[in-house]
């Protein structure tokens, strides 16, 4: 793949979620749960710190039970490969409200930088249509990241997934709560909902 | 073929009414996700929920998927439950992790394989490792083996998943359902 022109994940992050509203923003485990707390701590922020291949389903698990709420998954390549299959079930259900964002850096970064699938083989954007989520595209500049940030909005237009490759750069990491009561809980607040 | 041979009553052979008792007890708690990978066992419970106005039946690729989506159902404010089979419990190992680190209400009801009467020994270790699988993910194991005993097992397991967020697996144990019958 092309190395050229690879975006900057801080900034990519920084500018999808710089129009969010009232939009639930749910981060892969690794670096993508870091850009987004660097993009700036929200109660709305659902961070992941393990369960890898899980991202997905979790916003299809919020983005159902919240049809007038943007949801927005962001993730990384090897994050979403390991939960591959849950692209065909999003594509079964098509949330109109979900959003899922891989950054793609085609390397396992927070391992050692090993090359992941992406690098070689596999196309995301292809197996995301494949799996009939119809609106699938990569995005390639800060242009393009800035022109598609509205439709992030739109809760009847989706399922939407954006591949957007990025450099490969480990970046010092911006650590967002990891206890997960606190997470679920929060979110839950902010959606109206008391503790049990 | 599909057929099950359920081994202690005739009249049921057709329609058991446990799958409708498990219906019930479901719309009661609110269950509004209901993540499942099909089993024939499961088949008449899925095809109520399929009916269900008030239920989103999301069928999965493996059974891991069904613990994260229950876990973002909760996230957004609804309950859920996850139908498998026993040989997909343990797919789901590394994701039960979420049953701890949200302490949200999970409930799952896993048909059993490989304990009674089976025709297939590819069901039989993860069958025999079902339960074990679930105590040590931290998840409490109640088992129904009996028609007439199944509408409190799922009871008692709603109630404390849903009221005490106390993560809950039934058991739908293989004599309850029937062997799988193999035929050529």
């Amino acid at each position: 793949m092309s190395k050229a022109n690879l975006l900057e994940r801080r900034s990519v992050v920084s500018a999808l979620l710089a129009g969010r509203k009232d939009a639930i923003a749910v981060g892969g485990l690794g670096a993508s749960t870091y850009d987004i707390a660097a993009a700036g701590d929200h109660d709305r922020n659902f961070y992941l710190w393990g369960a890898m291949g899980g991202a997905v389903m979790i916003g299809l698990g919020i983005a159902l039970a919240q049809p007038k709420l943007p949801i927005v998954v962001i993730t990384g390549d090897g994050e979403m490969l390991m939960g591959i299959g849950s692209l065909a079930t999003v594509g079964l259900q098509k949330p109109r409200n979900l959003t899922i964002i891989v950054l793609d850096n085609e390397v396992y970064g927070e391992t050692g930088g090993q090359a992941s699938h992406t690098a070689v083989n596999t196309d995301l954007v292809g197996v995301a249509k494949a799996c009939g989520i119809v609106d699938a595209r990569t995005l390639a500049t800060m242009a393009e990241i800035e022109a598609f940030t509205p439709a992030m909005q739109d809760v009847t237009g989706g399922p939407r997934f954006a591949s957007i490759k990025i450099d490969s750069a480990n970046l010092e990491r911006v650590l967002a709560s990891r206890d997960g009561s606190y997470i679920v809980t929060r979110i839950r607040g902010a959606l109206g909902f008391a503790p049990i | 073929m599909h057929a099950r041979n359920a081994p202690s009553e005739k009249a049921a052979e057709t329609t058991p009414s446990w799958p409708e008792e498990i219906f019930a007890i479901l719309q009661r708690f609110d269950v509004r996700q209901v993540p499942y990978v099909p089993d024939a066992g499961h088949s008449q419970l899925i095809e109520r929920v399929l009916g269900a106005s008030s239920m989103r039946a999301v069928p999965l690729t493996t059974e891991e998927e069904g613990v994260a989506l229950l876990a973002g159902a909760w996230a957004g404010g609804q309950r859920g439950v996850l139908l498998m089979q026993s040989s997909g419990v343990g797919n789901c190992v590394n994701m039960f992790s979420l049953t701890q680190i949200f302490r949200f209400p999970f409930l799952t009801i896993v048909t059993m394989r490989g304990e009674w009467g089976e025709f297939n020994p590819w069901q039989v270790p993860m069958g025999s490792t079902t339960a074990g699988v679930f105590e040590l993910s931290g998840i409490k194991v109640l088992r129904a083996s009996r028609p007439n005993e199944v509408r409190e097992v799922v009871e008692a397991a709603a109630g404390q998943a849903y009221n005490a967020c106390t993560p809950t697996a039934v058991l739908l144990s293989q004599r309850l359902i029937g062997a799988k019958v193999f035929t050529k």
